[in-house]
């Protein structure tokens, strides 16, 4: 399947990609209306250390844990998408006390939000990765076992 | 075709049947529950009486789970014994159901010390089940007094569930602090503060010498009056079955990293087990749900011929109160390094240098890269472990690995 990857050397740390993200899961038509003066709840996130910069966000693991892990059976996978019954979740973060990745954070409600590769929102595809300005964010199809 | 039986209608149950569904489309499964209910997560009753969910959402998988799977759940049943080599199991009814291989998946019930005088009072619950929350709730109301014996995990979530719904909630343990399990006295007692802040008295190091109708008279003399008792002093594991069927029992029934038990074709899940915890090698009732979930889906793949090991369990629990989150994991041994602001505390304790336990309160951002280092006991010499304990990131880990969790680039080890 077509999974988001980071090229840590080409990001510019811009954070442009949590900005397109919590847009796109913002349901609103006009990005300052969705953004501005709020606090935003990007479901990825720009990390690093002094000399890099990488964005973080959902592998859609092959085995995922926090499926595994959720106490609330909220978390589901579904044709390699993992994704998140919201209305379920009752914001226990057992799932971050699980994923190696750091994938997953509270939402603006306290139920936990993550990638879904924005195949449910109006965007029908990664919003992080058509805008991201360098380039660091691809989504694509690899096999990882070569 | 193959036949499964799996006694209990838990979570390890349903990992078990996904893991048998996974190998094995075609072999019957029968599921033995004493519950009424349909597979439901266990963890969410205090937020059911807490508001937070309701029966629907708490099922834990799909209304067509059992038909999707092809499965048949005899309701309301109950194992009485396993017979290892006629590999039947005789139910309540009489009935002899007959396997080929079996999953023991029969959780936990409620430990219940003698108190004198117990019989006397009337309205006493415990706090494991749905319809336990359900009775609860019929049982409760505004002008409510609780006492709840025991300040652990299920006394405290408990307590947090009625808050909105009576008026006072007293809290006893023998214990000199509470969640005693997984804290330490320093961070018991800022958790007991959040809890005491909305209005929840404690009594600790003293324990109900005795019960008079709805008081309880303590170990120091006080006597508390209440309406509604509630007994969660703790589980035990439900492992008579095993025991009596001439299976290895300690606490739990003892499972290898294949679920199975020593009984041939009998494996074993969930709560009732006692498997090793991966973060100091030693035998250990995990029981908790991440946990019965994995041994399930392990213990199914077995059951239908598969080769799944499940060798890296550790405690770990995500809590929280009030707002205030609480993470913890592996063992609290070696040396503890502390970082702490006004956000929170984040307590580490690291042997042989390996990281083995934590304590996080309030900073729990990305904590499960400190439980994979638990997990895969990474050496904290080939990470950056002072930026770790400020911020649980990757960027503490070499540009190789990071390539390999972002990048779609394998190790090249294998």
């Amino acid at each position: 399947m077509k999974r988001i990857y980071v090229k840590e050397e080409w990001c510019l740390g811009c954070r442009l990609c949590e900005y397109n993200c919590a847009f796109a899961n913002s349901g609103e038509i006009n990005m300052a209306e969705a953004l501005k003066g709020k606090q935003i709840y990007p479901r990825i996130h720009v990390e690093g250390n002094n000399s890099i910069t990488y964005a973080v966000s959902c592998r859609h693991c092959e085995d995922p844990v926090c499926v595994k892990g959720c106490i609330a059976g909220a978390i589901s996978r579904s044709q390699g998408v993992v994704q998140i019954d919201r209305e379920k979740c009752v914001g226990c973060l057992t799932c971050v006390l699980v994923c190696p990745y750091g994938a997953l954070a509270p939402g603006e409600n306290g139920s936990m939000i993550k990638c879904e590769l924005c195949l449910q929102n109006q965007c029908g595809a990664p919003a992080c990765v058509s805008g991201c300005p360098n380039g660091a964010i691809v989504y694509e199809e690899r096999d990882e076992n070569q | 075709m193959k036949q499964y039986v799996i006694i209990g209608n838990g979570v390890a149950a349903a990992g078990c049947i996904e893991g048998i569904r996974s190998r094995d489309k075609n072999g019957g499964i029968t599921v033995i529950s004493e519950e009424r209910h349909a597979v439901y997560c266990r963890p969410l009753i205090s937020y059911y009486l807490e508001k937070k969910t309701d029966p629907g959402r708490m099922q834990y998988r799909e209304k067509d789970f059992y038909d999707q799977n092809g499965v048949r759940v005899l309701y309301n049943e109950k194992a009485e014994e396993i017979d290892a080599l006629q590999k039947t199991v005789r139910l309540r009814t009489g009935n002899l159901l007959s396997y080929d291989t079996l999953c023991v998946a029969a959780g936990a019930s409620p430990f219940v010390p003698r108190f004198d005088g117990i019989e006397t009072v009337e309205n006493k619950f415990t706090f494991l089940t749905l319809d336990d929350a359900f009775a609860l709730e019929k049982a409760t109301d505004r002008d409510t007094k609780v006492l709840i014996v025991g300040a652990g995990l299920i006394g405290l979530k408990c307590a947090e569930g009625l808050h909105g719904r009576v008026r006072e909630i007293t809290v006893c343990d023998l214990s000199d602090r509470i969640l005693s399990s997984i804290l330490d006295a320093e961070r018991a007692k800022t958790v007991q503060r959040r809890l005491e802040d909305n209005g929840i008295r404690f009594l600790l190091q003293n324990s109900v010498k005795q019960f008079e109708r709805s008081a309880a008279v303590m170990q120091n003399g006080e006597r508390v009056s209440f309406d509604v008792l509630v007994l969660a002093v703790g589980v035990k594991p439900n492992s008579g079955l095993i025991a009596e069927a001439g299976g290895e029992v300690n606490r739990g029934v003892l499972i290898d990293e294949k679920m199975r038990t020593s009984l041939p074709a009998v494996y074993a899940a969930g709560d009732c087990t006692e498997g090793t915890d991966a973060s100091i090698g030693e035998k250990r009732v995990l029981a908790i749900l991440p946990n019965a979930y994995m041994q399930g889906f392990t213990a199914g793949v077995n059951m239908a011929d598969g080769n799944a090991t499940f060798d890296n369990a550790i405690p770990m629990n995500a809590i929280g109160f009030f707002g205030l989150h609480i993470m913890t994991a592996g063992t609290y041994v070696g040396e503890a390094f502390e970082e702490t602001d006004d956000e929170g505390s984040k307590t580490f304790f690291i042997k042989d240098g390996c990281l083995k336990g934590f304590i996080l309160i309030g900073k729990t951002e990305r904590a499960g890269l400190y439980t994979s280092l638990i997990r895969e006991q990474i050496p904290l010499d080939q990470i950056d472990f002072e930026l770790m304990k400020k911020s649980a990131t990757s960027a503490a880990f070499s540009a190789q690995k990071r390539k390999t969790m972002f990048g779609g680039v394998t190790d090249g080890t294998d």
